[in-house]
């Protein structure tokens, strides 16, 4: 028994050894590829250098995207990842962009800040030229930040908070900012006088519930109707809303507002059905998603709207192919997440072909030419028809209010 | 018998301040050359965080002989108090490394505060109970961190607890922190130079203090308290004393972080007990009490899952699993029997001892 055990932990230190020695032989081999991806990362040499390049003999675009692949935010990254290589692949199989192939790499972040910065980095030593990303707002504030050191081209799919776009000028959004949501909600419903009574239930803990809450509350002052109650909730406490739907429907409220993730909102329908409170429910694009949600009985959530750029079973020619090729390759039905990516690439596409950028050009270079050529280009997407930018990286779209009807997506004219 | 004793404890420390600054000369000459991936340049700050972080929990773990797991707790106030400073006084003071200075003052003082403060009621308890209250301090940092706005206009500074409409600015108002959104904007002030700084400051800080009288005292403390209290020591002075300066330290580890990201958000994940949890890793791997050891296990552990990224999926599987082999590896102890008896040294004595 002795000896078997003995036998064990040399066969498992072995392995590790080995793991640790894997690890090490991926960094030297990385380490030595720095240089050439630090210098012109465009150059025929340099390329076929990286051993990650693959075997391309001629100069490729390098586009990297990072977001969350793991952890409880995994659903949006690996939408953002999956979205990205679709575009990708199709471009390529199409000949590419002016003939240039692109190159794609993606990275985790597990949603977190500094981890993020590391991703960045990583893309970096594998020779980025222009990132689609990050997933999420708070990695996409600590990221941004480098790329405007670098002055490397960044294209944010889902990254919605303001403070994004601050400071710099090669960061552009795919998405509309947390404001514009905001104050496009409380427009729709004052517009169309959807209610007199609006009540508000929200995530205090997260950037993108209290970004649109407070834009909300601030474009409701000029509105015709009134806030009746605002109640919030955090990340660690939201599984009961039993008190807020109370107050809500004591303040009563014809409309309850929820700039929430839909998995929340899928238990706030369920909770006031059962309190018996039937109130018009309006949220926004996070609520996309919900009639997929598990054991959810989706005929509550009939007549619900939302505000939001994308719904997987919308009819146009566009969204039907780029749904079917979804499911055909990774088997899910995609979200708004993977359609902005998706369009990001695109996007890119477009602007690369309206400046002439080479991915011979240094980073610095591309970033210059596509920063110009963003505010000119006007791209027809899957989240939006004709999106043009501003100079500070907004994008000009219109939203798409959607009502729930009989368990689809279907749209408000 | 005495000298020998000495000469030892010099010798130690001196290695250990040697493996940083060691550490530190070979990094710029890698830097110089251009030898170094971005991925690496991006990583020393944070390794120097982890690092100072690991050393200043090994104070209260490994010296003081109590298991804290509100550690991150801790460098959360250090990052918020001096990250709030900064964007004050960004305008003010526009000599970027005075405003640094005087930011990790703010920052190590104010953790050090509240490190008192939270001791002076915990520190009646023993253990896991000690352990279980700290967690939840930690946690209650984090959440009241999350519920503040506080903004600055021209009237002064404006606080509110409930959203950062509720803080009536003026027009040229700015909100500084905003809730859950935290503070973005904060002067990259953080430099790879002045983590090593702060390194060989945190080592010499507690290196000394163990190696003095107050040092001694408090690992009387955990050794046998009884024997120590008898023996006329004061248990609440230096029980704290340790809690406040490892709280101070840890202050100055989240005052390196929050001026080296853009954006400073007090999530589960940096400033929660995950985080906490992974500190205690670090010390836990690197020996309870070995303050060296602390060192390597924080650098190794913070590089593994990035130097893992070409693994992709199986990236964080494959972290656990090393982290489980390497504890295993030099904690278990039929494997600490077995690398005894194969250890270089030995080898080279039984070789001696053959001719």
């Amino acid at each position: 028994m002795k000896k078997i055990t003995k036998i064990m932990s040399l066969i498992l230190a072995c392995a590790m050894t080995m793991t640790l020695l894997a690890g090490c032989a991926d960094a030297g081999a990385k380490d030595a590829a720095e240089p050439s991806s630090d210098a012109a990362a465009g150059t025929n040499a340099d390329a076929e250098d990286n051993g990650n390049a693959g075997t391309h003999t001629e100069a490729v675009f390098m586009i990297g995207a990072i977001g969350p692949a793991t952890g409880g935010a995994a659903v949006y990254g690996i939408a953002v990842k999956n979205g990205t290589e679709l575009a990708i692949k199709e471009i390529n199989e199409a000949g590419g962009i002016n003939g240039v192939m692109i190159e794609y790499n993606f990275q985790d972040d597990e949603l977190d800040n500094e981890k993020s910065v590391n991703a960045y980095n990583t893309l970096k030593d594998w020779g980025m030229q222009m990132l689609v990303g990050t997933t999420t707002s708070g990695c996409c504030i600590a990221v941004k930040a480098e790329t405007s050191n670098d002055n490397m081209f960044q294209l944010t799919p889902s990254g919605s908070a303001v403070d994004i776009l601050k400071d710099n000028d090669n960061v552009f959004q795919v998405c509309f900012t947390d404001p514009n949501q905001g104050i496009g909600a409380a427009q729709y419903i004052g517009d169309n006088s959807v209610a007199q009574k609006v009540a508000i239930i929200y995530d205090s803990s997260d950037v993108y519930s209290s970004g649109i809450y407070e834009k909300f509350t601030q474009e409701a002052e000029n509105q015709p109707f009134e806030i009746v109650s605002a109640e919030a909730f955090t990340a660690d406490n939201k599984t009961d809303f039993s008190v807020q739907l109370q107050k809500a429907k004591d303040a009563g409220a014809e409309l309850v507002f929820l700039p929430i993730y839909y998995t929340e909102a899928s238990l706030i329908l369920t909770q006031a059905n059962a309190m018996g409170y039937e109130p018009k429910f309006f949220g926004c694009d996070g609520l996309d998603g919900i009639l997929n949600v598990e054991n959810f009985d989706t005929s509550l959530a009939e007549g619900v709207m939302l505000l939001t750029p994308f719904a997987a079973d919308a009819e146009d020619e566009a969204t039907k192919a780029f749904v079917s090729a979804y499911q055909a390759a990774y088997g899910d039905t995609p979200n708004q997440f993977a359609a902005d990516a998706y369009d990001a690439v695109y996007i890119i596409k477009a602007a690369i072909e309206k400046s002439g950028a080479m991915p011979t050009e240094s980073v610095s270079d591309i970033c210059d030419k596509l920063k110009v050529a963003m505010t000119e280009i006007t791209v027809d997407g899957l989240t939006g028809e004709a999106m043009t930018w501003d100079s500070d990286g907004a994008v000009n779209k219109s939203p798409k209010a959607m009502e729930i009807v009989n368990g689809n997506y279907s749209l408000i004219q | 018998m005495k000298k020998y004793k000495i000469t030892k404890n010099v010798r130690d420390n001196i290695l250990t301040y040697g493996i940083v600054i060691l550490a530190y000369f070979i990094i710029q000459m890698m830097i110089h050359t251009g030898k170094i991936s971005s991925l690496m340049q991006g990583l020393l700050v944070p390794l120097c965080i982890y690092v100072i972080l690991a050393v200043s929990l090994n104070l209260t773990v490994g010296i003081l002989g109590e298991l804290s797991l509100g550690h991150a707790g801790f460098m959360c106030v250090g990052a918020f108090t001096s990250a709030f400073f900064s964007k004050c006084m960004e305008d003010v003071i526009t000599f970027g490394f005075l405003r640094f200075a005087l930011a990790l003052l703010i920052g190590s003082l104010s953790a050090a505060l509240v490190g008192f403060l939270i001791g002076m009621p915990v520190l009646r308890l023993k253990g896991d109970y000690l352990a279980i209250v700290t967690l939840a301090f930690g946690e209650i940092i984090k959440n009241v961190v999350n519920v503040l706005y506080i903004g600055k206009d021209s009237s002064g500074i404006h606080f509110s607890m409930k959203d950062s409409l509720s803080l009536g600015l003026m027009e040229d108002g700015e909100v500084i922190i905003n809730g859950a959104q935290g503070i973005t904007g904060t002067p990259k002030d953080s430099t790879f130079t002045i983590g090593i700084v702060l390194i060989i400051l945190t080592l010499f800080i507690v290196l000394n203090l163990i190696h003095s009288r107050d040092g001694r005292a408090i690992m009387a403390i955990r050794d046998n308290i009884i024997a120590a209290e008898s023996i006329g020591i004061n248990i609440t002075k230096y029980k704290l004393m340790a809690f406040s300066i490892s709280a101070a330290l840890a202050g100055v580890a989240g005052v390196l972080y929050s001026h080296n990201l853009n954006s400073l958000m007090a999530t589960p994940k940096n400033f929660g007990y995950n985080m906490s949890i992974m500190i205690l890793v670090f010390v836990v791997l690197g020996g309870i009490g070995n303050i060296r050891g602390s060192i390597i296990a924080a650098v190794v552990l913070t590089l593994l899952p990035e130097l893992l990224r070409g693994l992709n999926n199986y990236r964080m599987l494959i972290y656990a699993i090393v982290l489980i082999l390497m504890m295993l590896f030099n904690w278990s102890p039929k494997l600490v029997e077995l690398r005894k008896r194969f250890s270089p040294r030995r080898l080279l004595n039984r070789t001696r001892e053959v001719q």
